[in-house]
C-alpha cells in the first residue's frame, strides 16, 4: 500500500497510525487557518521523511507553505491567540512518537529538547532584556534539573563550540551587543544545547551577509557531523540548498511538487516550478548567457488555491497534456526517479525534452 | 549614567524655575496687563470696604507696588533664603523653604503643604497600586483570550470606567459603603497612627479612584500584550519548550511592561500633585483640596505653591521614568 | 545591464563623477554633548558612472553602500569630497536648487511596503513628481501615468487602486514607475530587488534591464547580493569599510579578481549546483565580523581579516590604483597580478589565523598566478609567505626583529617601514624553513625569495 523511496519515505496513500521506521515522517499534513475571508491552506497534504544524519531542504517561496510545516512539527501553531484557530490534520512522527494526536504538554516536552529550530532574524528571535548566556541557560534548565551555575558552564561551553570568542566574558553580553553573525551563532548553541536529534533551521542566513552566511552554513555542517541529528532547512536560496542539503522537498501552494535527492533534483529537475526557480537565480559562478528566465505572474493565493495543478496558472506548459487535466485535475507525486517525486501532468517524455531542450541550454 | 543624571537634574532646575516664572506671570502679570491695578489687587487681601491707608499699607507690605520680576526675584529668593512678610503692625518670618504666605490664612503655604502631603501620597500610591495590578492582570487575560467572554466584559467595564466621572462613582462608593453599609471609615487616620484603619477609611478612594486608571492601564496592557505575544522571541521561547506560563510572564510581560512603566510614573507623578476631585469628594485634606482652596478663595500664594509642587512631582517623575525605563531595557543607553 | 548595452561604455561620457567622497555621522557624548567620534560611513571614494551604464556596488551590511547612495542622490549632505553630476558640482547645492536636479537623479529602494504612502493611490503616487516638479506632461498626468504603468508591467487599470491591494513584485514595479515617471537620466537602485522572491526578482531584473535598453537609463544598483550584481552590472565597486577595494568591469571582477575582499566575497555566494560542493577547497571563510566604521583598522582597512597582510598592511593605507586597464586595486598584495610590495613578506599574526580557514589550492593559485604575473625574475613572496601552516610560526623571525610585528599600528608609517625591509631581510630563513613543510610549492621561489629581499633592502636605502 505504501511506496518506499530508498530514503523510506512514505507517499501517494499514507499509511495512517502505525509508527514509522524513518527518523521523522510527516503524512498528509494539513494546517489551515480559518479567517473572515476563507480558509487559508497553509500546508494542503504534505508527506515526506527524514533519517537522522541527513539533511533535508524545504524550498519555495513566500506562503508556499515552507515555514508553517516547519512550526506545526515544532507544534508552535496550537500556542498562543492563534492556536484556538488552527486546523492540523495528519501525523507527525517524530522518533515513534506521533505528535498531532499528542498532548500539548508532550509536546512540549521534546520542543527543545528532541527537536529544535533557530530562526531567519536571530535579533528579533532572541530576547531583547536578557542576557544571551540567561536565554541559553533557561533553554537547558526547562529540560534538565541542574543548578545556575552548572547551566552557566554548559551555556559556556556551547558558545565555544559555535565559535564565539571569549565565551565566557559574552555569556554576560545582551542580544544587541553582538553582531549579526555572533547572534545566530547564539541562537544556534542555544537550539543545539539539549542535543536535540532533530534542527529546523527557518531561512538561518536570509538576514545574514554571504561571508557570515558561509560561516554559519560551515558549523550547521559541522555541528551536523558531530551530533548526528537530522536537519531541516528551509531555504528560499538554491544556492544553500546545493550547499548543504541531501534532499530537496519544493513546495508550492502548500503542497510539494517536487522532491528527490539534492544531486538529482539539480542535475534532472521535473518540475516546471523548480525550472523557474532555477531559471529566476542569477548565478555567480556563469557568466551571463542572456536573459533571466522568470515565472510569470504571481504567487497564488492560499485561500483561492487554483484548480487542478496549483502552478497551472503560471506554467508555460500547461497547455501540453491532453485535454483540461491540467486545470481539473490535482497531480499527485510520481516517482519519476530513484527516490525522486514529480507532481506533475507532463509526461516523461515531455519533461526530458523540455528540460534538455528548452530549459538546460539557457542557464 | 551619573552624568546623564547630573545633567538631567539640571534641565529639571532650570524647567521648574520656568515653571515658576510662568505661574506667577499669570497670576501676577496677567491681572495688571488686563487692567487691574496694584490697588485693586491689594484690596483682596483686606476685608470690606478698606480705607485708602489700608490698601496702600498692604500694597508696599506685599510689595504689589514693585514691578513683576522684583516681586518674582523675592519670591526665588524666598524659597532659598527665607522671606520675611511684613503685616503692618507684625513682620512674620517664613522660613526656607518659603513659597509664600497665604493671606487669608495668615500662614505660610509650605507648611501646609508639607502637612497634606501625607494625604495625597496615601491616596495616589495606595490607588497606583491598585490600579496597576487590577490593570495589568485584566488587560493580560484579555490579551491571552482575545474576543472571548473575560475579554469583551472586562474590556465593556473598563470603557466604563473611563467614562464614568470620578464625583459619581465617588458619590455613589460613599453612599454604599460609608452610609448605606457602613464598613469603611469616615475620618483620615495617619498610616503611623493606625494602618488598618487609614487603610479602611482611603479603601473607597482608592477604589474609586483606581476604576479609573485601571481601565486604561487595561486597555494598555492588553494591545501591548497583544502586540509583544506576536514577536519573534517569544516564538523562540516557546521552542525551546518553555511551560506557556513562563512565556507570558518572563518573556511577554516583561517586556510589554516596560513601556508600561512610562505610563505609569507619569500619572502617579501628576496625581501626586494633587488628586483635586477624588480629595473633594472624599473629604481628605490633601494637596489638591489644597488648590481647591486656593481658587475659591483666589488665594495666589497657595495657587502657586501646588502648581509649583505639582510640577515637581512631574519633572522628578520623568526623571525616575527614563532611569528606570534604562534599567529595565537594555537597549536603552542613558546620554 | 546586459551584453547589448555594454561595449561603448569604456569610452562614454561620464555622467557622475565623485571624488573622495565622504559621509561620517558623529557621535556625541557627555555633559555638553560634545562629539567624540564619527561614524565613517563612506570615508573617501572616488568613482564616475558612464551614461548607459550600470555600476554595480556590493558590500556587506555596514560597508557604506547605501549611505553613499544617499549621499549620491543629494538626499543625504556629504561631510566632503565632490560630486559632479552631468559637468555640474552639486556637493554643495541648497535644497532649492536640487530641486531640477531631482528630475534628472532618482531612488528605487529596498523595501516595496515601506516606500509607497498606503494612503495614496498608485495614480497620485506615481504622478506626485509631475505635481511636485510642475511639470505637465503631454496629454495629461493620467494619460501619461497610465503610459508609465504599462511600462513597467502594470495595467493602466490599476490607476485608482491603493498599494495595499498588490504584492512586493508589483509595488517594486509601481516603485520604478515613480522613479522613471520625468524621464531622469541616473537611477539609483538600493537593493532593488532583496526584498522580493526569486521567480519575482527575475521579473524586475529583466524589466530593470528593458527599461535601460527602452529609455538609455544609467544605473547605479547597490546590493548585497553578488549574483545578482554580477547580472546586472557592467561595472562594479566592490565597498568595505566605507572603501572602494576595488573597482572594475564585470568580466575582470569576477573571473581575476585582485583583492583578497573581493575573492573572499565571491567564493562565499553559494552555487546552486550540489556537485561543486566537494570543491570546498574554494572557498575563503573569513574570520570574525568587519569592524566598527567608528574606529576602521589602520593602514588597509581589511588587513584584520585578511591571509595576506603584512606589516605595510597595518601601516600604509593602499591606493586604489589601475593595474591593468579597467581595473582599479587598493591592495599591496593583489590577487591575480604582481604584488604592490614584494619587499614586505612576513605575516602578521592575524593573518597566520586567517590563512588557516584559506585552503591550500587558494594559496597556491593566487602563489602562482602572482609568479605568472611578475615573470620568472622577480618572483613575489607572497605565495611562499602566505604558505605555511600554523606550526611554522613566520612571525618570529631569527634575531630581535620578530618583536616589531607585532605592534606595528602605533608606529609612524615612514618608521615601520623600516622596519618591514628589515624584518622582511631577517624572514628568509624562516619563510624558507616553512616551505620544506609545503612541498606543493615551487621549488623555484626558494633562492630568488631570498635574493629578492636582499636586493629591496639596498634599492630602499
Amino acid at each position: 500500500m505504501t511506496e518506499l523511496s530508498q530514503t523510506g519515505a512514505a507517499v501517494g496513500e499514507p499509511t495512517t497510525g502505525a509508527a514509522p521506521d524513518a527518523f521523522l515522517e510527516v503524512r498528509d499534513l494539513k494546517v489551515h487557518f480559518p479567517t473572515d475571508d476563507g480558509v487559508v491552506k497553509s500546508v494542503d497534504g504534505l508527506s515526506f521523511s527524514l533519517e537522522k544524519g541527513r539533511t533535508l531542504a524545504i524550498v519555495g517561496e513566500s506562503g508556499s507553505g515552507k515555514s508553517v510545516t516547519s512550526q506545526a512539527i515544532m507544534g508552535l501553531h496550537r500556542l498562543g491567540t492563534r492556536g484556538k484557530n488552527v486546523r492540523m490534520s495528519g501525523e507527525i512522527w517524530l522518533d515513534g512518537k506521533e505528535l498531532v494526536s499528542a498532548a500539548p504538554d508532550e509536546v512540549r516536552k521534546l520542543r527543545g529538547r528532541e527537536m529544535a529550530m533557530i530562526f531567519q532574524d536571530p535579533l528579533s528571535a532572541m530576547h531583547p532584556y536578557y542576557k544571551v548566556g540567561d536565554q541559553i541557560v533557561e533553554a537547558y534548565r526547562v529540560h534538565h534539573k541542574v543548578g545556575r551555575k552548572e547551566a552557566r558552564k554548559r551555556a559556556v561551553e556551547m558558545l565555544d563550540r559555535v565559535g564565539i570568542p571569549e565565551p565566557a566574558k559574552r555569556v554576560d553580553s545582551y542580544p544587541h551587543e553582538f553582531s549579526g553573525g555572533m547572534r545566530q551563532r547564539a541562537m544556534i548553541a542555544m537550539a543545539l544545547v539539549n542535543n536535540p536529534e532533530l534542527l529546523i533551521a527557518d531561512e538561518p542566513t536570509t538576514a545574514l551577509d554571504v561571508t557570515v552566511q558561509a560561516q554559519i552554513l560551515d558549523l550547521i555542517r559541522d555541528l551536523q557531523k558531530e551530533f548526528g541529528s537530522a536537519v531541516i532547512m528551509i531555504t528560499h536560496d538554491l544556492g544553500v540548498v546545493a550547499e548543504i542539503a541531501d534532499e530537496v522537498l519544493v513546495m508550492y501552494g502548500g503542497r510539494c511538487v517536487e522532491r528527490g535527492p539534492a544531486a538529482e533534483v539539480f542535475e534532472t529537475p521535473q518540475h516546471p516550478y523548480t525550472w523557474g526557480l532555477l531559471g529566476s537565480m542569477p548565478r555567480i559562478d556563469r557568466e551571463t548567457s542572456e536573459r533571466l528566465i522568470p515565472v510569470k505572474g504571481q504567487p497564488p493565493s492560499l485561500i483561492n488555491v487554483p484548480s487542478g495543478c496549483a502552478f497551472h496558472p503560471r506554467c508555460p506548459y500547461a497547455d501540453i497534456p491532453k485535454g483540461n487535466v491540467t486545470r481539473t485535475v490535482r497531480p499527485e507525486l510520481e516517482q519519476v526517479g530513484t527516490g525522486h517525486w514529480s507532481a506533475c501532468h507532463l509526461s516523461a517524455e515531455d519533461r526530458t525534452r523540455i528540460w534538455t531542450e528548452e530549459i538546460a541550454p539557457k542557464l | 549614567m551619573i552624568s546623564y543624571i547630573l545633567r538631567r537634574t539640571f534641565a529639571a532646575v532650570i524647567l521648574l524655575l520656568v515653571v515658576s516664572a510662568v505661574t506667577f506671570a499669570i497670576f501676577f502679570l496677567l491681572p495688571r496687563l488686563v487692567g487691574q491695578t496694584a490697588d485693586q489687587l491689594a484690596q483682596q487681601y483686606i476685608g470690606k470696604s478698606p480705607s485708602k491707608a489700608d490698601i496702600a499699607a498692604v500694597k508696599h507690605n506685599l510689595g504689589l507696588d514693585q514691578p513683576v520680576y522684583v516681586q518674582y526675584w523675592h519670591f526665588i529668593k524666598g524659597i532659598v533664603a527665607g522671606a520675611d512678610y511684613n503685616l503692618g503692625p507684625t513682620t512674620v518670618h517664613c522660613d526656607a523653604p518659603c513659597f509664600g504666605y497665604s493671606f487669608k490664612d495668615h500662614v505660610a503655604v509650605w507648611p501646609q503643604l508639607t502637612s497634606r502631603l501625607p494625604v495625597t501620597l496615601s491616596l495616589a500610591v495606595g490607588a497606583a497600586v491598585m490600579w496597576l495590578v487590577s490593570g495589568v492582570v485584566v488587560g493580560v487575560i484579555s490579551a491571552l483570550k482575545p474576543r472571548s467572554v473575560f475579554d469583551r466584559t472586562f474590556m465593556g467595564v473598563a470603557l466604563a470606567g473611563v467614562s464614568l466621572p470620578m464625583f459619581f462613582t465617588g458619590s455613589l462608593a460613599i453612599l454604599l459603603f460609608t452610609y448605606q453599609w457602613p464598613i469603611f471609615g469616615r475620618t483620615y487616620v495617619p498610616f503611623t497612627d493606625n494602618p488598618a484603619q487609614w487603610a479602611n477609611t482611603l479603601f473607597p478612594a482608592w477604589c474609586s479612584l483606581a476604576l479609573l486608571y485601571s481601565a486604561i492601564y487595561a486597555r494598555l496592557t492588553r494591545s501591548g500584550m497583544l502586540e509583544t505575544m506576536n514577536e519573534d522571541f517569544i516564538r523562540t521561547a516557546r521552542a525551546k519548550g518553555l511551560p506557556e506560563r513562563n512565556v507570558v510572564v518572563r518573556h511577554g510581560l516583561r517586556a510589554a511592561l516596560t513601556p508600561i512603566i512610562t505610563v505609569f510614573g507619569m500619572d502617579l507623578g501628576l496625581l501626586l500633585g494633587g488628586a483635586v476631585i477624588t480629595e473633594s469628594v472624599f473629604s481628605l485634606h490633601g494637596i489638591g483640596e489644597y488648590a481647591v482652596q486656593g481658587i475659591t478663595d483666589n488665594d495666589l500664594p497657595k495657587i502657586l505653591g501646588v502648581t509649583l509642587l505639582a510640577a515637581f512631582f512631574v519633572v522628578i517623575a520623568n526623571l525616575v521614568v527614563d532611569v528606570l525605563y534604562a534599567a529595565a531595557d537594555p537597549r536603552v543607553r542613558l546620554s | 545591464m546586459s551584453e547589448t548595452t555594454k561595449p561603448q561604455s569604456a569610452d562614454g561620457e561620464v555622467l557622475l563623477r565623485v571624488e573622495g567622497l565622504t559621509k561620517h555621522f558623529p557621535i556625541k557624548k557627555g555633559i555638553l554633548q560634545r562629539q567624540v567620534g564619527a561614524v565613517k560611513a563612506v570615508d573617501g571614494i572616488d568613482f564616475e558612472v558612464r551614461k548607459g551604464e550600470t555600476l554595480g556596488v556590493v558590500g556587506e551590511s555596514g560597508c557604506g553602500k547605501s549611505t553613499m547612495g544617499r549621499v549620491v542622490t543629494r538626499l543625504q549632505d556629504p561631510t566632503g569630497g565632490k560630486i559632479t553630476f552631468d559637468g555640474r558640482d552639486i556637493t554643495r547645492l541648497s535644497t532649492g536648487q536640487l530641486r531640477p536636479l531631482r528630475r534628472d537623479i532618482q531612488m528605487i529602494f529596498q523595501d516595496p511596503y515601506g516606500s509607497l504612502n498606503p494612503r495614496h493611490t498608485i495614480g497620485s503616487i506615481v504622478s506626485a513628481p509631475f505635481r511636485l516638479q510642475g511639470v505637465e506632461p503631454e496629454g495629461g498626468v493620467k494619460k501619461e501615468v497610465q503610459r508609465l504603468l504599462e511600462l513597467v508591467g502594470l495595467s493602466p487599470e490599476h490607476y485608482n487602486r491603493y498599494p495595499h491591494e498588490f504584492s512586493g513584485g508589483q509595488r517594486q514595479r509601481i516603485g520604478i514607475a515613480r522613479a522613471l515617471a520625468l524621464k531622469p537620466k541616473l537611477v539609483v537602485a538600493d537593493e532593488p530587488v532583496s526584498a522580493l522572491d526569486v521567480s519575482i526578482q527575475a521579473q524586475v531584473v529583466n524589466l530593470m534591464d528593458d527599461l535601460q535598453q527602452e529609455l538609455g537609463l544609467t544605473y547605479v544598483i547597490i546590493a548585497h547580493d553578488l549574483s545578482v550584481v554580477r547580472h546586472v552590472s557592467d561595472r562594479i565597486a566592490v565597498m568595505y569599510l566605507g572603501k572602494i577595494v576595488e573597482l572594475a568591469d564585470r568580466t575582470s571582477l569576477y573571473e581575476a579578481p585582485m583583492h583578497p575582499y573581493t575573492k573572499a566575497l565571491m567564493s562565499a555566494v553559494p552555487v546552486p549546483d550540489p556537485k561543486r560542493r566537494g570543491q570546498k577547497n574554494e572557498r575563503i571563510l573569513l574570520r570574525g565580523d568587519v569592524p566598527s566604521p567608528i574606529a576602521p583598522p589602520s593602514g588597509c582597512r581589511f588587513h584584520t581579516r585578511c591571509w595576506k597582510a603584512t606589516q605595510i598592511c597595518a601601516t600604509t593605507e593602499p591606493q586604489l590604483v589601475e593595474l591593468r586597464p579597467g581595473q582599479r586595486v587598493a591592495c599591496h598584495h593583489p590577487e591575480n597580478f604582481a604584488d604592490q610590495a614584494p619587499g614586505d613578506t612576513v605575516l602578521l599574526s592575524v593573518a597566520q589565523e586567517a590563512s588557516a580557514l584559506v585552503p591550500d589550492a587558494v594559496l597556491e593559485e593566487s602563489a602562482q598566478t602572482g609568479e605568472a604575473q611578475t615573470g620568472p625574475g622577480a618572483k613575489t613572496s607572497t605565495g611562499k609567505a602566505a604558505a605555511p601552516k600554523a606550526d611554522a610560526p613566520v612571525e618570529e623571525p631569527a634575531g630581535g626583529e620578530g618583536a616589531a610585528t607585532d605592534a606595528p599600528a602605533a608606529e609612524p608609517a615612514a618608521a615601520a617601514e623600516e622596519t618591514a625591509r628589515e624584518v622582511a631581510a631577517g624572514s628568509e630563513e624562516p619563510a624558507a624553513a616553512a616551505e620544506a613543510d609545503e612541498p606543493e610549492a615551487p621549488k623555484a621561489s626558494q633562492e630568488p625569495g631570498s635574493e629578492e629581499s636582499g636586493s629591496q633592502e639596498s634599492t630602499g636605502k
